[in-house]
Order: structure tokens, then sequence, then C-alpha cells
């Protein structure tokens, strides 16, 4: 049975695609015209009709005009509430979508900014892979709706469809709306988990042992390929765990100069994926970074601005 | 994975507090307009329960225990059998739906239950309408779809936050914009010919004029100042004093009970002297077959029959408002000749009952002989001048009423006074009868016509004479002329006026009457007939159902255009220094000069007065101040604005010739 429907659901997509979801993507800003609103009965406003039918039924039937009226009037409203559900959705404008950060495999927090042009637009659900958020977007005024959309892999993902529903205002009718912006977000490379620092020249090596720290700054817990001479064994004996002397390096200021070209031996997405942790781990200790990729190049810098920099360049990668 | 939202089996949605505040206040507002034919401890038992629920959830949250649920639905049903003596038929269906409404509101904790509730609210709403159907009824309980409408909004997510009161305005607006179609349906709906089940009203006890009189009978229905019926006349109204309409004719009197027997039969002869009076009456469901007739009907309208005895009858109980037109004569000489039958039994007394009473006619008849109107004279002169008194609060009667009535007590009203002259007149040998009905009436100026209330009931006698037929004979007007003359209300002032209302009182509320004709006519009388009557004028004779439904149709698709036309509409933005540029771009576009999509203001200005360099020095002036009044300022100084408009308006580009 589910395959049989949503065999029905595939052809009618591809015979109706003015009834049903299936729309090209479409370019920014999507303003919800007359055309793309659907409207059906939700259960409850069968059900309701059928309560009204039995109501005027019983009215027509012991001929009291004064329930009838209640009846036309009780009607009327319904009918009226249909046009109230469409002008919910219409005229409502998406205008822009921003994107937040996410490395492959995390959900993004992505925005969809909509603007009401004519009217205040209350309860409005949008959908999209599975999650709903309700907002209402009081006129003349930007409304910032946040989703959650899941990634897999790096690179540019393209925004789902989005459906737009409202039960407004007594939810008897369900008006509801597609939308597929022609929009992608960028997602990052996630990191590799572990692997060596970056090689550095022999002078940055040198100097990296002088400015060896000499002053205890924290203890943290063991990692396997520390000296065993770092571990306090004093304070370990307190812990369940073995504790390390985490000695202060002032060479984390040195720079870094990473290249896409001195990773020869691993394969492409191993090669993002260890830069992506070396510009984590850099990011971590504001450790200012240069950064050589196939096609860009990107000039010594340090900070969130110049990270979010380098892991756009590296997840726009082919 | 998608599926229609049909078949979406919603999440079990919490119910706020504020949708469930309406939905206490819709239910709330159920059981008032229910309370009037509930008992009174079930209206206050559920009432009760529903203040205790609303304040359980309040204050600790959470729905009632099943252990609790049970009992009270079974308490519920068991109240109601026990009190009715059943489960269905109109007034226990509607005290169990009450009930159960206000049960369903405790274990109403999610938004589906509180959607159910609603919309059996409105259901039950409806079927308070099958027990008063009146205008006040009818608004109250229009009212009350307020609250239920405003609960199935509230139940919508992500709206802006309002008030409780101000909740319901919106519903006020919906109902208010959907009133234009729901008249439309009501005039066009078609109306069932014949009910499709049941008989729509059980006759239930009402007050009003019975077939059977007894003195002391009529006191709830003298104090009770309810309508009994509204006639308006074709041509001047009858004098006050003229306005007797019969109901009731009552032959058999059993010493206690004066009682109608309705014999079927053709009516008897009515020589007529002068003309006929035309006149339409709308008399409100009283459950009796009697339709109240002024003085002698001289014919029957549909669906009803005329008697032996002249009385209306209708095929029917009269349950809800029924309107019909009769023709009655004034001067007339009813059944000149009797037969011995009637005779008989218009002399026929039960035995051993008042003896001083018929020793008293006894001695009349030897005074004065065969002249019966001197008995009469005498009898109405007894009334006049033996020390009576009108009261609607008499002293209780003895086995021998009459005697008790005339010899002792002396006081009484209407029915009193009719009982004994009767009995009078038949010891006497005059045959005579009690007739019942009602007499008076409040002349309603504004709406040209008669308001009669039940507290206008009446009862007087008729004698027959030789040659002249039956005779009304109205003693209580020998007591009290103010009856008659005044109306009910006059001569209840004096005796017994502690349940009287005030004058002025009752004046405005004759006044105010006029409306309930109107609802009474309009709305409640607006049947099959009126339907045809109201597209008569359209051309439309014998609209049948389809036509009635293609008419609805097309209405209703007029409507929608108008709803729709509303739903799109785009309010113009309200941008005066826009409207004025577009103005001058329309004004230049007519000279060529028009507007590109993607130029700027400036730009624009300065190929326009390239193109039209007699108005080089007009258009750099326009594009100074449009430029600083849309980029200089934040809000912009009126004046300038101002300015700019005026400017703009003034603006009359001429081509240059070449």
């Amino acid at each position: 049975m589910p395959a049989a429907w949503r065999r029905l659901q595939d052809w009618a997509e591809r015979r109706l695609p003015a009834l049903t979801r299936y729309k090209r993507p479409e370019s920014l800003p999507i303003t919800l015209h007359r055309r793309r609103v659907y409207i059906v009965p939700t259960a409850f406003g069968a059900a309701f009709t059928l309560l009204l039918l039995v109501m005027l039924l019983g009215a027509l039937n012991y001929a009291n005009n004064a329930a009838l009226l209640l009846t036309c009037m009780l009607g009327s409203a319904s009918a009226t509430s249909m046009l109230v559900a469409f002008r919910s959705l219409h005229g409502l404008r998406l205008t822009a979508i921003r994107q937040g950060h996410a490395i492959a495999g995390e959900r993004m927090v992505i925005q969809l900014v909509f603007a009401a042009d004519d009217h205040a637009h209350a309860s409005v659900h949008a959908d999209m892979d599975g999650q709903t958020e309700t907002f209402m977007a009081p006129v003349r005024t930007e409304t910032w709706v946040s989703l959650h959309l899941a990634t897999s892999q790096r690179g540019w993902h393209p925004v789902p469809r989005i459906k737009l529903w409202s039960n407004w205002p007594v939810g008897l009718f369900h008006a509801w709306s597609w939308i597929h912006p022609d929009h992608a977000v960028l997602v990052w490379p996630r990191p590799e988990l572990a692997g060596p620092p970056p090689v550095l020249q022999g002078e940055h090596d040198l100097r990296r042992r002088l400015h060896q720290g000499e002053d205890i700054a924290a203890l943290r817990d063991y990692r396997p390929g520390d000296p065993q001479r770092h571990i306090a064994w004093k304070h370990s004996a307190r812990h369940e765990h073995l504790l390390v002397k985490d000695f202060e390096q002032p060479e984390a200021r040195e720079e870094w100069h990473l290249d896409w070209r001195a990773l020869p031996s691993l394969s492409p997405e191993a090669r993002i994926a260890r830069l992506a942790r070396w510009l984590g781990e850099a990011e971590a200790v504001g450790r200012p970074t240069a950064l050589w990729l196939p096609g860009e190049d990107i000039a010594l810098g340090h900070g969130r601005s110049h990270y979010v920099h380098c892991m756009n360049a590296l997840a726009r990668l082919p | 994975m998608i599926r229609i939202a049909l078949f979406r089996r919603s999440p079990k949605v919490p119910l706020e507090t504020r949708p469930f505040d309406l939905l206490c206040l819709t239910v709330a507002v159920v059981l008032a307009v229910h309370a009037p034919h509930m008992p009174i401890w079930l209206s206050i038992a559920l009432a009760a329960t529903l203040g205790a629920r609303w304040w359980q959830r309040r204050r600790y949250g959470g729905r009632a225990p099943i252990t609790l649920k049970l009992p009270l639905v079974a308490l519920l049903s068991g109240a109601v059998i026990f009190y009715y003596g059943s489960l269905f038929g109109r007034e226990p269906g509607a005290a169990l739906a009450v009930g159960l409404l206000v049960l369903k509101l405790l274990e109403s904790e999610t938004a589906r239950d509180a959607r159910v509730g609603a919309a059996f609210s409105c259901f039950a709403l409806m079927s308070a309408l099958l027990f008063d159907q009146g205008m006040v009824a009818t608004v109250l309980v229009a009212l009350g779809l307020l609250p239920a409408l405003a609960t199935l909004r509230a139940l919508e997510p992500a709206q802006p936050p309002s008030t409780l009161p101000r909740e319901l305005l919106p519903a006020l607006a919906l109902l208010g914009a959907s009133l234009p179609l729901a008249l439309l349906a009501f005039v066009l709906v078609p109306r069932l010919s014949s009910p499709l089940w049941g008989t729509p009203n059980p006759g239930q006890a009402r007050t009003g004029l019975s077939e059977d009189m007894s003195p002391g009978d009529f006191t709830d229905l003298l104090t009770d100042d309810r309508p009994a019926m509204r006639v308006s006349f074709e041509g001047a109204p009858p004098p006050a004093a003229q306005r007797y309409f019969r109901a009731y004719v009552m032959w058999n009197y059993d010493g206690r009970q004066w009682r109608h027997i309705g014999t079927g039969g053709a009516p008897g002869d009515v020589e007529r002297a002068g003309a006929v009076r035309r006149y339409t009456v709308a008399l409100e469901g009283s459950g009796q077959r009697v339709l109240p007739a002024l003085d002698v009907p001289v014919e029957a309208p549909d669906h009803a029959f005329l008697n032996v005895d002249h009385e209306v009858l209708s095929d029917r109980p009269v349950n809800d408002t029924r309107i019909y037109t009769l023709r009655s004569a004034s001067s007339y000489r009813l059944d000149p000749q009797l037969d011995e039958r009637e005779r008989r039994r218009g002399l026929r007394l039960p035995a051993n009952f008042n003896p001083q009473t018929l020793a008293l006619a006894h001695r009349w008849r030897t005074e004065f002989g065969s002249n019966d109107k001197a008995i009469v004279q005498a009898a109405l002169k007894l009334f006049h001048d033996g020390g009576f008194s009108y009261t609607l609060a008499p002293a209780p009667l003895g086995r021998n009423a009459v005697d008790d009535f005339l010899f002792s007590t002396h006081e009484g009203f209407c029915e009193h006074y009719s009982s004994a002259f009767t009995v009078l007149m038949r010891a006497a040998g005059i045959p005579a009868r009690v007739v019942t009905g009602y007499q008076g009436g409040y002349w309603n100026e504004l709406g040209n016509y008669l308001l009669v209330r039940q507290s206008d009931a009446h009862a007087w006698s008729e004698v027959w004479m030789p040659g002249e037929g039956w005779r009304r004979v109205d003693p209580t007007a020998a007591v009290r002329p103010e009856r008659v003359s005044l109306g009910a209300a006059a001569a209840a002032s004096g005796a017994a006026a502690a349940w009287a209302p005030n004058q002025w009182w009752l004046g405005l509320r004759n006044r105010w009457d006029v409306v309930n004709r109107w609802w009474n006519q309009g709305v409640i009388g607006f049947d099959t007939l009126r339907q045809h009557g109201l597209l008569t004028p359209f051309g439309l004779h014998d609209a049948d159902p389809g036509m009635l439904g293609l008419l609805l149709a097309v209405g209703g698709s007029l409507f929608a255009a108008l709803g729709l036309a509303w739903a799109m509409w785009k309010r113009p933005a309200n941008d005066p220094a826009r409207a004025s540029m577009q103005l001058l771009e329309r004004r230049l576009a007519s000279l060529g000069v028009v507007r590109r999509h993607s130029e700027g203001p400036q730009h624009f200005f300065v190929r326009a007065s390239r193109a039209l360099p007699t108005h080089r020095a007009e258009l750099e002036r326009l594009m100074r101040t449009y430029l600083e009044l849309r980029y200089a300022y934040d809000e912009p100084p009126p004046e300038l604005l101002k300015n700019f408009r005026q400017a703009a308006r003034d603006f009359r580009p001429r081509r240059m010739v070449k």
C-alpha cells in the first residue's frame, strides 16, 4: 500500500506540477501568489461540515427558522474562514535565506527571512525535512524563521522544498504552498579526528623547542603519546585518570603556513579533512594561518572571519 | 512520508490556558441558554461542575481521573432518566447533551478535545432554539457562537497576544462579515414541505387558554404578560370595547367546571348585517388547536375548519407561531333558530347544586314573566349593585360554588362572573353558554397592530334570545367596566396591584413589541409561501427547490467573488512622495520620457531636463526636492513633502515646438 501510494504521488508530481509540490527551484524573492496557494478542509473541517448538515436538516425538519438562521450563519462563517485561510498565506514573501555554519554531518541552522507587505500573517507553519516551525509575520516587518537542515557532506547543499501552511483562523481549512528556493548553503568539511601537526620548516622547529614553556599552565587528561615525564603523579593519585602537566607554549602564536601541496600522499578528501583540523586547532588558540589551495591563496590572517573564509574555501574545493 | 493533510494524524497538542478558558466560557453560555428548560438543580449542579473543573485545571492542572468521570456520566444519565423518565425526546436529550458537554470538559486536555467541545457546543446552542425561537433568545444564542469560534481561533499557534475579551472581537468580525451570505442562504434554502421525521414539538404544558374552565383557573394566565397573538386589521380596528376574540364555546357544566365539547358538524346559520372585517392574526404557539377569531368568523383559513359553535379549529395543534387571515362579522344574528336538542343543552344544569341560585332565578322568572331581557338586566344589575368586586385573588369557593360566590364572597374575576351569570340564566330558563377567549389588547401605533397578551384572556357569556340568536353578555363589564374598555392591566390595578407591573414599564414593553412582531413575521414565519412571495417581484413565479438551489449557487458565487476580491486586495502603499513621483512620471511619459525600470530618480530627471530644455529649471528644482525628501532625512519635514506635492501637481510640461 505505501509503495502504491508513493508511485501515485510520483506520478502526480510529474503529471500535475501545478497541483502538487513538484515545482522547479526559483530564485528569491518568492512571493506566495494566489495560484500557488491551495486549500483543502482539514479532518476537523470535514467533521464540522457534517455537523452543519445535521444542524441544517434538524432546523428544516422542525421548520425552525431561528435555528436555520443560526446554521446559515455558522456555515457562512466557515466559508468565510476559507478566505481568511487563503489570505493568511497569500502575499507572504520569502526575501532571503541566511545560513549558519555547520560541518558535514551536523545540522545547520538556516534562517528564512519573510516579509509581509500588505497585511499581517498569523500562525504560519514552515515544514522542512519533517520539522515544523510556526511563526507569525507582522505587517511591514522582517520575520526570521530558523530551521535545521541535516547535512551529510561538504560543499554546496541545496535548500530543500519547504511547505508553508496554515490552518488559520479556526482550523477548518488547511491552506498550503510549496516553495522551492533556488538557493544552496555551504557545508564545511568535517575535520579528521586526530593526526599529526603540520610539518614545519626547520628553523620553526628549532624555535619551537627553544620556546618550550617552563610554567605549568594547567592539568589535563592523559592522552596516548604524552611524554612520561609530563605526567603529574601527585595530582593523578587523587583522581581516577592520569593527569598531565600542560606547559604553556609561547610558540602557539607562531604562524602556520598551511599548504595543499605539502600533503601529497593523501587523497583530496583526506587532505581537506586534515587542513580543516589544522585550521580548527589554529583558530582555537588564535594562531595566524595562511592557506594555499589549488586556485586560491589565502594570505596570513587570524580570527573568526579568517577561519570562516578558509573553511568556505575548503568546502568549495571540487 | 508525505501525506495529504486530510489523513494526517495530528499529534497531541496540549491545550493552553487561553483556549481552555474560552471553552469554559462557551460551555457556560450553552448552559445558560439551556437553563430555562432544565430543572434548576441540574443547572446548578452542572454549573458547579464547570466552575470546579475550571478552578482545578487552573490551580493544579491535569485531567479528571476515570474513577470520577464514569460515575459522573452514570449519575447524569440516571438523573435525566429519573426526572424525565427517558433519555430520548427534546428536553431529556437537551439536558443530556448539555451535561455531557460539561463532563467532556473534565477530560479536555488536548487541542483536539477543545475542537470537539467547541463544535459540539455549536450544536447544543442550536438545539436551544428548538425551545424558544424568539428574537432575544436567538440573539443570545448567536452571541454564544462568539466564544465557540474564539476557542477554535485560540487553538491555532503563533498569533499576537491579546486579552480574553479582545479574543471575541475577531469572531464577531467573522460572524458580521458572513452575515450577508447567511441571510442569502436563509432566504433561499428550500424549505421542507413536510417533516422528514417526528412531530416537531411534543405537546408540552403551556399556559394559555384551555379546553375547560373552572373559576380560579385563569389566575396564572391573567398574570402572564407574554404575547398571545398579534392582530392587524384591514381598515380601522374595532373600538376597544368591541375587541372580543372567541376561542372556546363551553356548554357542559358539572357544578365545578365548564367544558368545551368541540362537536363536529356544519356551523350554524349566521345572518350578517353590516360589513365583515378582514384581519390577520399571528398566533404564538399555544399547543392547542383553537384559533381565536374576532366575534363570529365567516369562514375558516387553510388547514382549519369551523365547527358547529363557530369555533375555528386547526387540523394540528399550533406549536409555533401561526399566521392566518380571517373575516368576521361584528353585527350578526347567530343561530336565530335553535333546535330542541341544542336548547336542552343550553339549559342543562347539574342536579343538587347551588339551591340558592336556582331559587333566585325562579323568583326572577315569576317576577318578570316571559321577559328574558328583563331577567338579563336583573342579573347584571345584581352584579353592578350587589356589592361585588373584581379581584384576581378571590376567596376560595365551596361545593356550591355559584351560591358561595353570589351570596357570600362577592368577589372574583371574569371566570366567576361569566360562570355565575350563565348558571343564573340557565336556571331561569334562558339558554346560555360560557365563551372564553381574549378581550382587549394594546394597540401598537408604531406597527399598526393589536397586541394581545395572555393576560387579556377573558370569559363571558352568550344567551339565546328568540329572534336574535346568541347574544354576547359580558357580566364582568357590569362590575368593572374598565376591564372591557381599558384592558386587563387597568382592571387589575385596583384591588390586587401587587404584581401588576407599573404602567411606564408596561407601555415601554408594548412599544418594544413591534420588534418581536417583525421578528415573528419576518424570520419565524418565513415559510415557502413567503419565499415565493419574495421572488415573485423578480419574475420568478413558483420557484421550485431546483430553482432556489440555482439562485443560492449564483448568490453564493457572487459573495465568493466579493470575498476573493477582499482576500486578494492589496492595500496601496501609503507613500505620498511616491504617489507624486508617479504623477510626474505619468506626465513626462506622455511626452515620451519614460522612466526605465532600473533608472534612479536623479538620472531620470537629468534625462528629462535634457529632453525638455524649456523645463530645465523646474525639473532641477523638483529633482533636488525629491532627492532631499528621499535621502536627506529619516523623517522628512512635512512642509518639504507639501512643497514637493504642490510642485508636482503644478508641473505641466509642454512639448517644445520645433
